[in-house]
């Protein structure tokens, strides 16, 4: 049985307190007052670098897209506050919306960090399930890799409903505008007619409430189908609980694919509210699916190295590299399905999305799409490299770091605008969340036998055997 | 065409089939020919046939494809008939290139894909109205059929083939 060694410990428990470091300095950096706010705006124009510049950029589109939309409704010129406030006195409005985004900085620092962790380890519970219900061969000596990795599902879950949930529904921090008091208020000033229009999902009761409920029916699965996968393993009832555990995984899925979807809604295209598109839920799925198996592969090599995964050979390797090329590929059908439509038609409301990406964002919006697409291509496109496991570590370096930016590049425009940066509390949220995995997933892979013993297609994934690839340290003939 | 004994070993069975491929090779026998109804995982190993190269062709047929779609999307919507779609007069193929990803896509799989085929037929031997060369019809159905020259080492094949699990042994004459 694996020990989960005290030097990985301390090693999780450094990362911890570097990156809780990292993220209060960049609370205590954040500008508390408006005049604050302008000293540090001052100092960014005189030196006249590129934060400078973007400013006059996001002016412009700010300015772009009131005309737009004045054009459109004619009679209720105050749609966005912000934009027209840019129009009427300019400076002391356009400085009062910097320290705004100022001020969300640390918290989308924060943000950031955490979905991507909380996604990952959603979506390796959802893969993880989608192996049962497929009742898949090949993976079941990963089984226990998947469901340790599934662990962090729940300090992440706390720490969003905690952090995140809490603090934008009291108003601690501002990265949700539509829930800025008198959105949903035609007399007042900061009134939105389009948030209004969807009042009927987004509202605050309601998506506090469905939150809950998405942590809550993810944990409770992950916690029915952690007890009972190691239930399985002495049960001997002919299968009774390898049946139920197939069952549970059925309606598992069907709710977490609704949930995902929603969940995309509410906790990203939320920071955009004005902003709409379709498949969102799925582009977000197609990232994390991508960033989840990765991370499988990750702890499959590490655990592989450390003699504590007895079953799992270079053909298991092989297959989570596939999966690895495929769902890269889908991910970039999904990112250019998406921008493709939006770009042809040119609809203003649906451009902002991609005109704040474009100008603002242009360097890690497009080199993500050479990290996520053009390198796994090359890197993985050939078989033999993907059992190799240098290999697949570089690619998959590449593609968590492209992910990243990719939810990076999905939150960050809503909160804070040109204002980004990647620093230290962006750092200090990353360490923080990876030593949060580490601690939690390799404690959890301790806790239980690394061979799921009572499953009934543990043969069959022992002696896979992917019949293209030579198994390196052992026999040619083993696999028959 | 020299004139020359061949045998033909019979299997029924992809599993013994490719144990006794190992094992004939094992004793260095050369091994002219398999013919299966259906293909068999790791066959073409245990033969030691060289990797195919049908990947590189496949490759080199994917990129023609994509620049026959560069060059005949500019051709088209951009040289010779220039259209103003979506609000977008631009006129320069890069800056439409978004709507002509989907071609440059579909080309490049067509004609990877066409393409393989076609060379797969021709390194084959495989065209319209050929004769079938597969010395046996049950290969088509449910037998596997293995071909060895032979010389004056008939006995000792036989023996070896046999023990390999062949249902049937044909010395044959091949033209």
């Amino acid at each position: 049985m694996y020990q989960f060694s005290g030097k990985l410990k301390l090693a999780s428990i450094i990362l911890i307190i570097l990156g809780a470091l990292g993220i209060g300095y960049g609370f205590l950096t954040a500008p508390s007052t408006l005049e604050e706010a302008k000293e540090i705006m001052a100092h960014q124009t005189s030196h006249g670098d590129n934060h400078g510049n973007s400013h006059g950029e996001k002016k412009e589109v700010h300015k772009n897209e009131h005309d737009s939309k004045s054009g459109a409704h004619e009679n209720k010129p105050i749609i966005d506050n912000e934009t027209s406030a840019h129009d009427s006195h300019n400076d002391d409005a356009h400085a009062e919306h910097v320290f705004h985004q100022m001020q969300n900085k640390p918290w989308s620092a924060f943000y950031v960090s955490l979905f991507f962790f909380l996604g990952i380890s959603l979506l390796v519970l959802a893969f993880y399930a989608a192996q049962r219900v497929a009742q898949s061969g090949w993976s079941v000596v990963l089984f226990r890799v998947m469901e340790a990795i599934s662990a962090n599902l729940v300090p992440t879950s706390i720490i969003m409903l905690l952090v995140i949930l809490s603090a934008s529904v009291l108003h601690v921090n501002h990265m949700f505008p539509w829930m800025a008091e008198g959105t949903f208020d035609p007399t007042s000033p900061n009134y939105d007619a389009i948030v209004d229009g969807k009042s009927w999902w987004i509202n605050v009761p309601g998506w506090t409430i469905r939150g809950i409920v998405y942590l809550l029916l993810w944990n409770a699965y992950r916690w029915f189908i952690r007890k009972n996968s190691i239930a399985e393993d002495t049960a001997n009832d002919g299968n009774k609980t390898y049946k139920l555990n197939y069952n549970v995984s059925v309606v598992f899925l069907f709710i977490f694919m609704l949930t995902e979807s929603m969940m995309s809604w509410d906790w990203i295209m939320g920071l955009d509210p004005h902003w709409f598109s379709t498949l969102f839920g799925w582009y977000v799925l197609a990232s994390l699916l991508v960033s989840a198996l990765t991370v499988i592969a990750f702890v499959t090599i590490y655990l592989r190295s450390k003699n504590a995964l007895p079953g799992v050979n270079d053909s298991h390797i092989h297959d989570l590299a596939k999966f690895m090329f495929g769902f890269s590929v889908f991910w970039t059908y999904l990112w250019f399905a998406q921008f493709m439509l939006i770009w042809y038609a040119n609809i203003p409301e649906e451009t902002t999305y991609f005109m704040a990406r474009f100008n603002e964002y242009k360097l890690p919006f497009l080199s993500m799409l050479v990290m996520n697409f053009v390198f796994p291509i090359l890197l993985l496109l050939n078989s033999d490299f993907k059992s190799i496991p240098w290999f697949v570590v570089i690619g998959g370096i590449v593609i968590l770091t492209g992910h990243y930016v990719d939810v990076f590049v999905m939150i960050m425009p809503g909160t804070v605008g040109a204002q980004w940066s990647f620093g230290i509390p962006e750092l200090g949220a990353f360490l923080f969340f990876l030593g949060i995995f580490i601690y939690t997933v390799f404690s959890a892979f301790a806790k239980a036998n690394p061979i799921p013993k009572g499953n009934p297609f543990l043969e069959e994934s022992e002696h896979f055997h992917y019949y293209n690839i030579e198994h390196r340290g052992e026999e040619s003939e083993a696999h028959h | 065409m020299e004139s020359s004994k061949v045998i033909h070993a019979l299997y029924n069975d992809d599993e013994i089939l490719l144990d006794a491929v190992k094992a004939v090779k094992a004793e260095h026998h050369h091994i002219e020919e398999v013919f299966c109804p259906f293909p068999v995982h790791g066959l073409d190993k245990a033969m030691g046939l060289a990797p195919t190269r049908l990947a590189i062709t496949a490759f080199m047929y994917g990129i023609t494809g994509l620049a026959i779609a560069i060059w005949m999307t500019n051709y088209m919507m951009i040289e010779d008939w220039p259209q103003d779609i979506g609000g977008k007069p631009s006129f320069s193929w890069f800056e439409n290139m978004p709507a002509f990803v989907p071609i440059m896509f579909e080309l490049t799989v067509f004609f990877a894909a066409h393409l393989m085929v076609i060379t797969f037929y021709m390194r084959s031997r495989i065209w319209p109205f050929k004769k079938a060369e597969n010395p046996d019809p049950r290969t088509t159905d449910d037998h596997f059929l293995m071909e060895i020259p032979v010389g004056d080492n008939v006995e000792e094949l036989t023996t070896l083939l046999t023990k390999t699990g062949a249902v049937e042994i044909n010395v044959v004459d091949k033209h």
